[in-house]
């Protein structure tokens, strides 16, 4: 079992540890309520450190990856970055990415904990017959993160990027801290905010300036309980549970993510094609109006007919939507936003209604306060 | 943490005092997290010694209650239909789930007492 650098931080905080994807990780600190109400309202502190950082290099590394994953990182400007995801031959989604283009030759490809020895092994494969070469870095690169609307407030003294002109889904080589960084404005929360990648040992140093200079204001350390609710409200997919080796982007409502336009071929295009205008299940989301909580694998029923038509992949209490959320694949002919379903929850059955995703977007006012 | 000395304890975290009324204890409250949504039987259900009557959750997770002893439900606390939370507000008052008409009341004989229960959980 792999510890990240701030293992005895979050001891240290109380926090209880659980084993994720290898990695001794902090599910909660306080509350998973109170350190999701934090990032809403405020910022919360993240240890993301069991995330891969894969770098890719070499004179052919923009026409390998645009080969390798369903985008075009070749058409990413130096600085940019992108959401991506790796394909198998038959569509299906090996891994959820994000995708940094950190300069010509230079990528970084951030890869799920529990997917990086999948990816490694693939990309290695298919960067190949190419001038490019892959480093996995996930155990020398330490990512801690920064999420809400007083984040850039905090952040700013801290780092000598000027995160007024960093935009939404940039990077850039700087401090922060005192210490050298890549700084991001990415994030998995629905709100704004930061994801720092320093070296292994400089965590705690930009963990501790953090927490000083944010407390004050409300920051709060935050674990993976509250960042799977954050991402749930948001809308946004968890490998292993929305995504998998049985679902392509587009039955996952991520068709818009795969580039048909780019030049040349990439693995998985054939069966993508197919199923762009087949999906054999659509993502929805949903609100349960009647009593009860939907959870992973609970079955989706439609009223009145035997059978279960689909599955819930995702759910929660919301908190700040104030009711219970879900999300679940359903038939595509099922899927319209209004369509009134049955959850099966224990022995009962228990309505809900598909809505339209996110279940939570951020007040346009509390954008890139600085 | 507190655990009064009035009370019996089950080995799955559940309380009864003498009128039969069960909750969970501190421990279990502070090992579920926070509490959302709590599912009791109704008045009238039986339940058995060890075996589920319910379930509590929280924002990431289900866990099942487990009745202390067997018996009849005489009286459910309706208000955690609207208020789960008020269960790890005042697990041992307020925040109490079932009330049960107890068909053999040495199951409850069989179960801890405070000191017992504190050396369980290892406190």
């Amino acid at each position: 079992m792999h510890r990240t650098a701030l293992h005895d931080r979050h001891h240290a905080l109380g926090a209880r540890i659980i084993p994720f994807a290898g990695w001794e990780m902090p599910v909660q600190y306080q509350g998973i309520i109170e350190e999701h109400r934090a990032v809403r309202t405020a910022a919360g502190l993240f240890d993301l450190s069991h995330m891969g950082e894969l770098y890719v290099d070499g004179s052919e590394s923009a026409q390998a990856l645009d080969s390798a994953l369903v985008t075009a990182p070749s058409k990413l400007a130096i600085g940019r970055a992108h959401y991506s995801m790796i394909a198998a031959e038959d569509g299906s989604v090996m891994d959820d990415l994000i995708v940094y283009r950190l300069g010509a030759t230079k990528y970084m490809v951030v890869a799920n904990a529990s997917n990086v020895e999948t990816v490694v092994a693939a990309l290695k494969e298919r960067l190949h017959p190419f001038d490019a070469t892959l480093e996995d870095a996930t155990r020398q690169v330490s990512l801690v993160a920064i999420q809400g609307p007083l984040s850039a407030g905090i952040l700013q003294p801290l780092t000598t990027a000027d995160l007024s002109q960093l935009k939404y889904y940039a990077s850039v080589q700087g401090t922060a801290c005192g210490v050298p960084a890549l700084i991001a404005r990415t994030g998995y929360t629905g709100e704004d905010g930061f994801e720092l990648f320093v070296a292994w040992g400089d965590a705690e140093t930009v963990w501790s300036a953090l927490m000083d200079a944010g407390r004050g204001r409300g920051l709060m350390p935050v674990g993976l309980g509250a960042r799977d609710t954050l991402r749930l409200e948001a809308g946004m997919p968890l490998y292993g549970q929305e995504l998998d080796r049985e679902t392509t982007p587009f039955e996952a409502g991520l068709g818009r993510v795969v580039k048909f336009d780019k030049a040349g071929e990439f693995t998985g295009r054939a069966a993508l094609e197919a199923s762009k205008d087949a999906p054999r299940k659509t993502l929805v989301g949903l609100r349960l109006t009647g009593r009860g909580i939907a959870r992973t694998g609970y079955p989706v029923y439609l009223p009145g007919r035997d059978g279960q038509v689909g599955v819930v992949t995702s759910g929660t209490s919301s908190p700040t939507v104030g009711a219970p959320i879900a999300m679940a694949y359903l038939p595509p002919d099922s899927a319209a936003i209004g369509t009134a379903v049955e959850v099966g929850i224990r022995n009962q059955r228990v309505a809900a209604e598909v809505v339209a995703m996110p279940f939570y977007r951020r007040p346009p006012e509390s954008k890139e306060i600085v | 943490m507190n655990y009064p000395d009035q009370l019996k304890y089950s080995v799955e975290h559940e309380w009864i005092d003498n009128d039969g009324k069960v909750g969970i204890t501190e421990f279990a409250v502070e090992q579920i997290g926070d509490i959302v949504f709590v599912e009791l039987p109704t008045v009238g259900t039986t339940v058995t010694a060890g075996k589920p009557f319910g379930v509590i959750e929280s924002v990431k997770a289900v866990s099942e209650l487990f009745a202390p002893a067997s018996g009849t439900v005489t009286a459910v606390n309706e208000s955690l239909t609207d208020s789960p939370e008020i269960v790890a507000q005042d697990c041992y008052g307020a925040g109490w789930l079932v009330k049960i008409e107890v068909s053999d009341a040495a199951e409850v004989g069989k179960l801890m007492m405070s000191a017992a229960y504190q050396d369980l959980i290892g406190k």
